[in-house]
């Protein structure tokens, strides 16, 4: 049987999404932490010279870089519990949303990076993200995936390890009940999860995590 | 039951391009819709609400949108000829790597290159050239990205090519002096049907770069 590690960051939902998808698959693999940013290992340099990120998943010595390429990998090589549906619509459809997700995830944060007008605009934005997603994406299903959690719910899943987090911090929430009712009730079936329920970071660790790296760009914008 | 394939594409858009190619690999019978991007469709508006763009494939009415997604979507319909995708998971999980790749750089490298000038045209030039570059080396000896035919990197890829004549024009390079088994590559693929038949000519392409620069206010 051929080994299975990963690396990753506590604090990232990338990496944190491969750990999901492993999890619900139950297989087992070897995690290893890497100290980011200025302490990369030079297994990880090895392993992803393109783009030198986590998460990287290596499988009986061979590595796959990028998150949404590792969970479709993931799930052809460990078929039982799909994160993919077996009609080739259903699946461009998941595709699609997994995909918009991802690309709306570093803008879906910059409400907490930014500060002012600026800010304000960002908290704009995510309304519309968030409309978007509700109305189009999961539309009246309890998960992205239909009735079990697909690849578009692992990518969503940031909002429960980062989204909930940086609100927090910041002091302003976007999915509630009366805002997003489907998204607020994907939220709790998705936290409630026992796979995911036993995986997520510990919440204060990230809340002082998120903490310091807020100050860090207060101090960068008033020196901006 | 009859098949019904629409796609709705605008002729110089390299990500329609991909979709192209793909369905003239399997030789599917399509119909082609080009639109007018300052005045899109009803259609095109209803098929793809979230992001209102082209290529939009439609299959017995149902909408694909984002065109790597339409290629793999493609290839798993009709997967009995010239698959484009190989069936080893590792091997296509590379695939998928190196096509985000693509994704991620080239439309707006190149963009850049065609859009800017003075100091921000050259440091644009020059991370073309090294992403250009760095897909030369994954290229290699082969005769394609997918192996000895086709494949999805090269797919996602070959599109930009009718584009090479407009990025060199504007940036005031070469780049077949900085890659030619790169550019050696894209004629080999050129010699295929399905990709001569789905790339427009590089001086119609630069003609439409040429008419955006006017209507942008670049020099």
């Amino acid at each position: 049987m051929d080994e299975v590690k990963l690396f990753g960051f506590w604090a990232s939902p990338f990496s944190r999404r491969v750990i999901w998808a492993l999890k619900l698959k139950g297989v087992e693999y070897e995690y290893i932490e890497e100290d980011l940013p200025y302490n990369k290992s030079d297994l990880l340099l090895q392993y992803n010279p393109v783009h030198k990120k986590i998460p990287v998943l290596v499988h009986g010595g061979k590595p796959i870089a990028e998150s949404l390429v590792i969970l479709e990998y993931i799930d052809e090589v460990w078929p039982h519990n799909p994160l993919l549906p077996k009609d080739a619509y259903e699946r461009s459809v998941a595709r699609f949303w997994a995909k918009f997700i991802e690309e709306k995830t570093q803008p879906m944060w910059d409400f907490f990076r930014k500060f002012g007008e600026e800010q304000q605009k960002a908290i704009e934005n995510n309304y519309e993200i968030l409309r978007t997603i509700e109305e189009h994406g999961l539309g009246d299903k309890k998960f992205f995936g239909g009735d079990q959690i697909g690849i578009a719910d692992l990518v969503f899943g940031m909002v429960i390890h980062m989204l909930a987090p940086m609100e927090e911090v910041v002091g302003y929430k976007f999915i509630k009940a009366d805002s997003f009712p489907r998204l607020h009730a994907w939220v709790k079936h998705f936290s409630e999860h026992p796979v995911i329920k036993d995986n997520v970071p510990d919440y204060t660790k990230v809340v002082d995590f998120l903490k310091i790296r807020r100050e860090f760009y207060r101090n960068s914008q008033q020196n901006s | 039951m009859a098949e019904e394939v629409v796609l709705l594409d605008f002729w110089p858009s390299p990500f329609g391009m991909r979709s192209r190619i793909a369905l003239a690999e399997k030789g599917i019978k399509y119909e082609y819709k080009e639109e007018d991007l300052r005045n899109k469709s009803a259609l095109l508006l209803q098929m793809n609400p979230v992001h209102k763009k082209i290529p939009v494939l439609i299959h017995n009415g149902k909408p694909v949108c984002e065109s790597l997604i339409q290629v793999q979507y493609i290839d798993e319909v009709w997967h009995d000829k010239a698959p484009l995708l190989p069936s080893d998971p590792y091997q296509k999980a590379t695939g998928r790597f190196w096509a985000d790749y693509v994704d991620k750089k080239i439309y707006d490298l190149g963009s850049r290159v065609w859009k800017t000038k003075g100091e921000e045209q050259a440091t644009a030039k020059k991370e073309f050239i090294e992403t250009l570059k760095l897909l030369e080396k994954e290229l290699g000896d082969k005769p394609y990205f997918g192996g000895e035919s086709l494949g999805y990197v090269d797919v996602a890829f070959i599109p930009f090519y009718s584009w090479f004549y407009a990025y060199e024009k504007c940036g005031n390079f070469s780049i077949e002096a900085e890659c030619p088994k790169l550019i050696a590559w894209a004629k080999r693929c050129t010699q295929k049907e399905s990709v001569a038949k789905s790339l427009p000519d590089q001086q119609k392409v630069y003609d439409f770069i040429l008419e955006m620069k006017k209507r942008f206010g670049i020099e």
